[in-house]
């Protein structure tokens, strides 16, 4: 009687799936702002909280959130992380550090990542800008926005920005 | 077991959007429950249904938590399964008490990536996916084993289709529908053997919501609520080649728990994608030929995979609220080859 | 609670990196068979299955459930697929639950699993939503900040994680199904550890496991007849909120303190510090025990480290979290908030074995996802509520 194979533990089958995404109108909006080099939230209505980026609807009422206003590309640190885990997608130098900005204007933390400024000194409060990519390579992607780095100018108190933290 | 109605139903449908599923969800959400004449606050339990894969994106249904009210924070589940399903465990919800209403919906695009490649995922993953079989393949296979089987015809099947597009003119949420003549449809060319295009269902993107409340309640908030009187589901094994594809064992089961044949039935929305599905399923449920199926047109005129079998129980209700018959079966299914099947049967008051 | 529920049998798998020696079906039944097992029952017992898990893009399976039908014994009966990310396993027990309260059905087979290492858990969870650029890899990279913000307004002295993980780690090598047990762990190695994300160290954070759960749920005259005492449902509750609104406390959410008190509610617990007697925690990193003692309710805003630097919550102090060794010793993502209603019913049931609170009448399971923003719980009792 002939010997059985050894049994197969595991095969492997390649998934190539592509998928066509509509970004939506709040979306469209922030997109289109980037390469224009700009930072786009959207609200409900005038008065009411600007959602940076836009979401289509504010969550809290799920009424559509769709009048853009433009808020600045300086804002202040509300929390941070220095990550050490590489990732085939992100382009950074490890260790880097990742941000949530509270932009001026805006009523909700922007997830991005720190640049040129040392380890020591990323902290709480700090204030920080957008470094874009050169005008003729901004696209409608939030890849224009390359990191935020430190500017000079005095650290917010955290009482001041507590409640986005 | 405590009587729950449907009392507010809003669907969306479209060959292709533009809008995301966010967008295209927020409207119909907030149609349904302005319709339901209850504060949303009011809602006791929401449940929705949805699939990653379809969407693309793992986590897809996170997002739509932003448009439907979930602050402040809600009761709230979720299903990877047609949105029927959700309703169902939104049932049971109120069956225990905890809760007198709820809000289910459901979502999909169907044009966002290769449907075939992504329903080929739903195989046999050692066996089957790596074949990358289409759907509409594995329906040929299931269609011919039935047509040998019942002696039916492949122009019982275009008069399948000729009529459910006949009658998809009446139906504004239809994306195929039109005046078809049964031969001329025998014309065409096939698409999978013996499947035409006529046999297949006319995918679309959209959403579906309903509200559905308890007891007297219901009464107050709308016309003519439609009870859910009976309500069951089952499933098969999935291995096509392990079952009789020309019959729905667990639709059979699934209508006899539901209490289908308990009274007469006035007529039946059937989410059946492929022509010769709906006559295997009129046989599982019984249903003589009599019984008027898919006055809406069915799913096989608008396919928005994780809504459609929703929108099937949401059309017969609908057409009971309006006065158009007093008892009416409505069925979802989903896997290849109707492998799980559910069935609703819904009376008016 | 219109009937009452039981637990009546429990079944795990090993939970490994990568269970090779299985097929997914092989997986689930596993855990499946040793519930019934438990419960002296076999499928035909059975009159419903609910199943859940995380993402299919984990397995590269869509509704793998569909495809694993007669795996579950479940020809031609209702199956339901539960999915809420990360509370997933707690989420699906509660539906489950809710079939026997209700009176629909008389035994139930639910489960909850994840074959993560078929396809690649950290790519799935790097969610890159279309149009935007991923910043950081992995769950942690979105967790750090938040703990970052519960130092800054606890005053939490930068160890507490390094305790908690000790003390799971140590749980672990009590728990023959744990995936990660480390022999030889101890402060030090734990606080050497390559820092992740910091404030998360490698050794604070959850693995990628295979694995599934499963229990054997029944109403109350077929649970009284089971062979080990049924652990009794006093109550289960879930919330959900949004992801991010102004004014969101992602670090202590509203979802998880409502639930938590509805969940008190029902069960009659007034005081949960003192009338719990142990908890099964969903604790992917470390700080996250600190942070939910306060969410829950077990120690007031800002001093749940406290709880931790006391040694409130070791496998011997007064009030027990994650006695298993939790999700940092073992994640199948899809499975581990079941495992946690597992364990807290295997604590009242005396089933934990080197692991268990003595005289343990009363413990709760919990389990959150999404971000911080799913939550499902359960409080299970020795005794009839």
């Amino acid at each position: 009687m002939s010997e059985l194979p050894t049994p197969l533990k595991s095969i492997v089958t390649p998934v190539r799936l592509e998928y066509d995404h509509s970004a939506g109108a709040a979306a469209t909006g922030f997109l289109r702002g980037l390469k224009q080099k700009k930072i786009l939230g959207a609200r409900t209505g005038p008065g009411e909280p600007v959602l940076v980026p836009p979401r289509g609807a504010d969550p809290r009422t799920s009424e559509l959130a769709a009048e853009l206003v433009e808020v600045s590309d300086k804002g202040t640190v509300v929390t941070y992380s220095v990550v050490r885990v590489p990732s085939e997608n992100i382009p950074f130098e490890l260790p880097y550090v990742c941000v949530t900005v509270l932009l001026d204007g805006a009523n909700l933390g922007f997830f991005h990542v720190l640049q040129n400024c040392p380890l020591d000194e990323v902290r709480i409060g700090m204030r920080v800008q957008a470094h874009w990519l050169p005008d003729d390579e901004l696209q409608e992607n939030l890849a224009s926005i390359q990191y935020f780095e430190p500017i000079d100018e005095p650290d917010v108190p955290f009482d001041r920005i507590k409640e986005y933290a | 077991m405590r009587d729950v109605a449907i009392v507010s139903f809003a669907q969306s449908n479209a060959a292709r959007e533009d809008r995301n599923e966010v967008e295209i969800l927020l409207p119909v959400v907030k149609a349904a429950v302005a319709d339901s004449k209850l504060e949303r606050s009011e809602i006791g339990f929401t449940c929705s249904g949805s699939s990653d894969f379809l969407q693309g994106q793992p986590f897809a249904f996170v997002m739509a938590l932003d448009g439907v009210g979930a602050w402040p924070p809600i009761k709230e589940s979720h299903v990877e399964m047609d949105g029927a399903w959700a309703l169902y465990e939104a049932w049971v919800k109120i069956q225990t008490g905890e809760v007198d209403s709820a809000l289910v919906y459901a979502f999909g695009k169907t044009s966002s990536g290769d449907l075939a490649e992504v329903q080929a995922l739903q195989l046999d993953p050692y066996c089957a996916t790596q074949l990358w079989p289409d759907a509409d393949s594995i329906a040929g296979i299931q269609a011919r084993l039935y047509l040998e089987r019942s002696g039916r015809s492949e122009r019982d099947l275009a008069e399948v289709a000729a009529r459910s597009l006949r009658d998809a003119q009446s139906n504004p949420h239809a994306v195929a529908k039109g005046d078809f003549d049964a031969a001329k449809l025998l014309a065409e060319p096939y698409r999978s053997t013996p499947l035409r295009d006529h046999d297949c269902p006319a995918n679309s993107d959209g959403a579906t919501a309903m509200v559905v409340v308890a007891g007297e309640r219901a009464k107050a908030l709308c016309d003519r609520p439609v009870w859910i009187r009976g309500f069951d589901h089952r499933i098969d094994p999935p291995a096509l080649g392990a079952r009789d594809l020309t019959r729905a064992p667990s639709a059979e089961i699934a209508a006899g728990r539901a209490g289908v044949g308990d009274a007469a039935v006035d007529f039946a929305e059937l989410s059946a994608p492929y022509t010769h599905q709906e006559l295997i399923l009129r046989e599982a449920l019984g249903l003589g030929d009599e019984v008027r199926v898919n006055p809406s047109g069915g799913t096989l005129c608008a396919h928005t995979m994780m809504s459609c079998g929703l929108n099937r129980i949401g059309d017969a209700a609908r057409r009971l609220a309006e006065g158009d018959g007093d008892r009416a079966v409505a069925h979802a299914s989903q896997g290849h080859c109707l492998q799980q099947n559910l069935v609703c049967v819904l009376e008016g008051e | 609670m219109a009937n009452l529920c039981g637990v009546v049998g429990i079944g795990q798998t090993k939970y490994d990196a990568k269970r090779i020696d299985v097929s997914m079906p092989g997986l689930v039944r596993e855990a499946a068979l040793r519930a019934l097992e438990d419960a002296d029952l076999d499928f035909s017992d059975i009159d419903a299955v609910v199943i859940g898990k995380a993402p299919d893009t984990f397995e590269g399976v869509m509704l793998p459930e569909n495809y694993l039908a007669d795996a579950l014994g479940a020809t031609g009966k209702p199956l339901l697929r539960v999915h809420t990310a990360g509370s997933v396993g707690g989420s699906t027990a509660n539906v489950a639950i809710s079939l026997i309260t209700a009176g629909i059905h008389d035994r139930v087979l639910t489960l909850s699993w994840e074959k993560q290492s078929e396809s690649n858990a950290m790519w799935g969870l790097t969610v890159s939503p279309p149009f935007s650029v991923a910043v950081v890899a992995g769950a942690g990279g979105f967790f750090a900040p938040l703990i970052r913000s519960y130092i800054r307004r606890s005053g939490a002295p930068e160890d507490t994680g390094i305790r908690t993980a000790l003390k799971d780690r140590q749980n672990a090598l009590k728990n023959p199904y744990a995936h990660l047990r480390i022999e030889d762990v101890d402060f030090d190695k734990i606080a050497s550890s390559p820092m992740l994300w910091d404030p998360i160290r490698y050794l604070e954070s959850c693995p990628s496991s295979d694995g599934a759960c499963a229990m054997v749920l029944a109403r109350e005259e077929l649970a009284e007849k089971a062979p080990t005492p049924a652990a009794w449902v006093h109550g289960m509750s879930m919330r959900s909120e949004p992801t991010q609104f102004p004014g969101r406390d992602s670090v202590n959410p509203v979802a998880g303190q409502l639930a938590a008190r509805d969940l008190y509610r029902q069960a009659g617990i007034t005081n949960p510090r003192q009338e719990i007697d142990c908890a099964e925690i969903y604790v992917p990193f470390s700080w996250f025990e600190a942070m939910w003692m306060e969410n829950l309710g077990f120690a007031p805003e800002n001093e749940g480290w406290k709880m931790v630097y006391e040694g409130a919550t070791a496998l011997d102090g007064d009030f027990p979290v994650n006695m298993s060794g939790g999700v940092l010793s073992s994640n199948a993502i899809g499975a581990s908030g079941m495992i946690r209603y597992a364990e807290a019913a295997m604590q009242v049931r005396g089933q934990a074995g080197e692991h268990q609170v003595e005289g343990a009448r009363k413990a709760m399971g919990h389990a959150y996802g999404g971000g911080s923003q799913y939550f499902s719980m359960c409080l299970l009792g020795k005794d009839k509520p």
